[in-house]
């Protein structure tokens, strides 16, 4: 590396072309960039195109214009399954956030068997969601569950049945998808608290800010990137969900707890109707990207210029 | 009949040339114990003719296992055989030029002569030509009664659906669930598709599942039937499980009398040595319009360029029809064989009733058969809202049912 560097320099008189700086280093990108490129790009143009087409089974070019669309529109299924991603994705990234701090902030504050606690909140993480989604069925089944639990203890009358409710199975859903998801956000925040300055601790000390005030006011506003790194995650994961559900629920009762990512699969597969698989999973792209690229912008893009 | 044997033999010996070289890989998804163990009776067969069934088994039931498939088969890759539901499944595979022509095989072997229905030729004929094997039938239209829930409940076991509907309340006392219903969408619709055609008619369904004629869907023989599917929900409520066996099991064992449900459902009865007409019995059609659909499994080959695989696959058609395969083999799944010139081994009250109904021809083509699956996920997507929402009425939910067949191809 030192070699370029030297390079570098000594070529710099001569303003090189920006292309060929850092040579090495564009290099190795090729074949991410390569792959973005063709499997990313390409793959997104050809669904996007496809979506206009009446394709079946197979990928057929027969134009149908936005029948696809306006049948996705007026699917009950479809519309079910945006609210459900909706509220399921608002409760998911508040709630995740929340508890994967407070639990970050009490392990932080140097407890005693502080690696234990993070295995345990972490190792759920290293379910697949098949598995957090068939364990969860288990323990919230009225039959053998919570429920059978609790009214063995004496609560004879005591209702907890939220996959059966069509009212409340997202509630069921949510509570599996933060107890897996919740360790990895912790681990994440933990690092950043610990990359927080001893020093701001010991000011705050010094001027009388009480605990809790300092997280609020001086730490969290400080922790902005791994709040960032956090919130991109949690984000693909609630586009995503798909595995949970079908775990879980299949969908149950009825059509109640339906995701636009189930939504696709069903209607590429189950009904061999990939232009309406297609046309669910562009609307599903061009939400991502309506709330993304103004984000994008405005986090990463108004700061190189200031 | 002295032309067809040579033919036969010729096939035979092309094939036993071709065989000591050739492996054919074989796709499907029957993984439950009893169906594993029927697939096997194609593979000693096979093998025994000196060839070698590769086992391609794909867990998870045929929503997973389809698209596997086609991937293959559109990849560039593809199994020598695999399994689809006879219908309209693979009608794009065939347009696209990727499956095996084997009318020729179909000529020599007389399958036109043998197959009863003929229907179920019929749906693997395409523009004239055969491209799949029909290997058995299943059909939907049965409910299955729990003789032990009927005599706690002190009331006859009922012989028709207007019987049961009256006796359901007597049953409700007695603490036990009238009707069992498992949560999964193709359940519900399935049995929709039952009621539909024991209570509205034969012309009436057809008219509907045929002829894509949405007004008789808004006419009054189908408002009957999607009244009585509103009151079969209501008799459903207190008994919450997903999958078809745990519905059956809550039959067997008392705590649910009845439910409509294909015959693949007496291997559950069998399987916990229940006695039919003792321990349970048995309603085709609901007891109203005795007639069966003739749904069921097909093998097809997948074109591959390769002339000796080509012999091998049509020298595996010709076999899973012949007299001793579909007795081995039906007998072991449970199912129905397509040739009426042959005996299962084992028969009981129900499975004769269903051969008795073949016989006669009380038959009509399976939902697979008339509907597209873009169609069928539609209805399921809406009859299972429906049997989740007690806030739905049927009115509401034969407008959109109407809707629906309005739009299928």
């Amino acid at each position: 590396m030192a070699s370029i560097d030297t390079d570098a320099r000594s070529r710099a008189g001569r303003r090189p072309n920006r292309l060929f700086k850092n040579m090495n280093a564009k290099l190795a990108s090729l074949p991410m960039m390569f792959t973005a490129l063709v499997v990313f790009l390409g793959g997104t143009i050809w669904t996007i195109t496809y979506s206009f087409t009446s394709s079946g089974l197979l990928p057929r070019l027969e134009w149908a214009g936005l029948e696809q669309y306006a049948r996705l529109w007026s699917s009950r299924k479809w519309l079910v399954s945006i609210e459900n991603l909706a509220i399921y994705g608002f409760l998911s990234l508040i709630l995740t956030l929340v508890i994967a701090f407070i639990l970050a902030a009490l392990l932080d504050r140097k407890i005693r068997g502080e690696d234990t606690f993070r295995t345990i909140f972490l190792y759920p993480f290293a379910l697949s969601f098949i598995v957090t989604g068939l364990v969860w069925q288990w323990i919230l089944n009225p039959q053998f569950g919570v429920q059978d639990v609790v009214r063995d203890l004496g609560w004879t009358n005591f209702n907890f049945d939220p996959l059966n409710n069509p009212e409340i199975v997202l509630y069921g859903l949510l509570i599996a998808g933060l107890w897996q998801g919740t360790g990895l956000i912790m681990c994440i925040m933990l690092a950043g608290l610990r990359g927080i300055d001893e020093d701001i601790w010991k000011a705050t000390r010094v001027d009388g800010i009480g605990t809790v005030k300092t997280y609020l006011v001086v730490i969290i506003p400080m922790m902005r990137p791994v709040f960032v790194t956090s919130l991109v995650l949690i984000g693909s994961g609630i586009v995503k969900l798909y595995d949970l559900v079908v775990a879980q629920t299949s969908g149950g009762p009825g059509i109640s707890s339906e995701v636009p990512a189930k939504y696709v699969m069903t209607s590429m597969f189950g009904g061999q109707n990939l232009g309406q698989g297609f046309a669910a999973s562009t609307m599903m792209m061009l939400s991502v990207i309506i709330i993304l690229i103004p984000w994008a912008y405005l986090e990463f893009g108004g700061r190189k210029r200031g | 009949m002295k032309l067809t044997t040579k033919l036969l033999a010729a096939t035979a010996i092309c094939g036993a040339g071709a065989a000591s070289a050739t492996e054919l890989e074989v796709m499907h998804w029957w993984t439950s114990g009893g169906e594993a163990n029927a697939v096997s009776k194609f593979a000693e067969a096979w093998n025994a003719a000196g060839n070698t069934w590769v086992d391609g088994a794909i867990a998870g039931g045929g929503d997973t296992a389809r698209p596997i498939m086609v991937s293959r088969i559109i990849g560039g890759d593809p199994p020598a055989a695999f399994q689809f539901n006879h219908g309209r499944q693979a009608e794009e595979l065939v347009e696209a030029g990727m499956i095996l022509d084997i009318t020729d095989v179909s000529e020599q072997e007389g399958w036109a002569d043998i197959i009863t229905p003929s229907s179920l030729l019929d749906s693997c004929t395409y523009d004239g030509r055969v491209f799949c094997v029909p290997v058995n039938i299943h059909s939907w239209q049965w409910m299955w009664l729990s003789n032990g829930a009927y005599e706690a409940a002190g009331v006859d076991v009922p012989t028709t659906w207007t019987e049961y509907v009256e006796t359901a309340d007597a049953v409700r006392e007695a603490g036990i669930v009238p009707l069992a219903m498992g949560g999964q969408s193709w359940q519900q619709n399935g049995s929709f598709g039952v009621m539909a055609l024991a209570l509205a008619g034969q012309d009436a369904w057809l008219a509907v599942n045929q002829d894509k004629d949405s007004e008789v869907v808004m006419g009054p023989e189908y408002t009957r039937v999607f009244e009585a599917f509103g009151a079969a929900r209501e008799l459903s409520d207190g008994l919450n499980v997903q999958d078809w066996n745990q519905a059956t099991a809550a039959v067997i064992n008392d705590t649910a009398a009845a439910q409509i449900m294909g015959d693949w459902a007496q291997g559950e009865f069998a399987l916990a040595g229940e006695v039919a007409g003792e321990d349970y019995s048995c309603l085709p059609g609901l007891g109203e319009v005795a007639l069966l659909d003739t749904g069921g499994d097909a093998f097809f080959f997948p074109v591959t360029g390769d002339p000796e695989i080509e012999a091998a696959q049509k020298e595996l058609a010709a076999l899973m029809l012949s007299p001793e395969v579909q007795v081995s083999f039906n007998s072991a799944k449970g199912s129905l064989p397509v040739r009426p010139d042959v005996d299962l081994t084992t028969v009981n009250e129900c499975t004769q009733k269903g051969l008795d109904l073949l016989a006669e021809g009380s038959t009509v083509p399976s939902g697979n058969q008339l509907l597209s699956p873009d169609t069928t996920t539609q209805l399921n997507d809406l009859m299972t809202e429906f049997w989740e929402s007690p806030s739905m009425t049927p009115a509401e939910v034969q407008e959109q049912y109407a809707a629906i067949i309005a739009d299928a191809d």
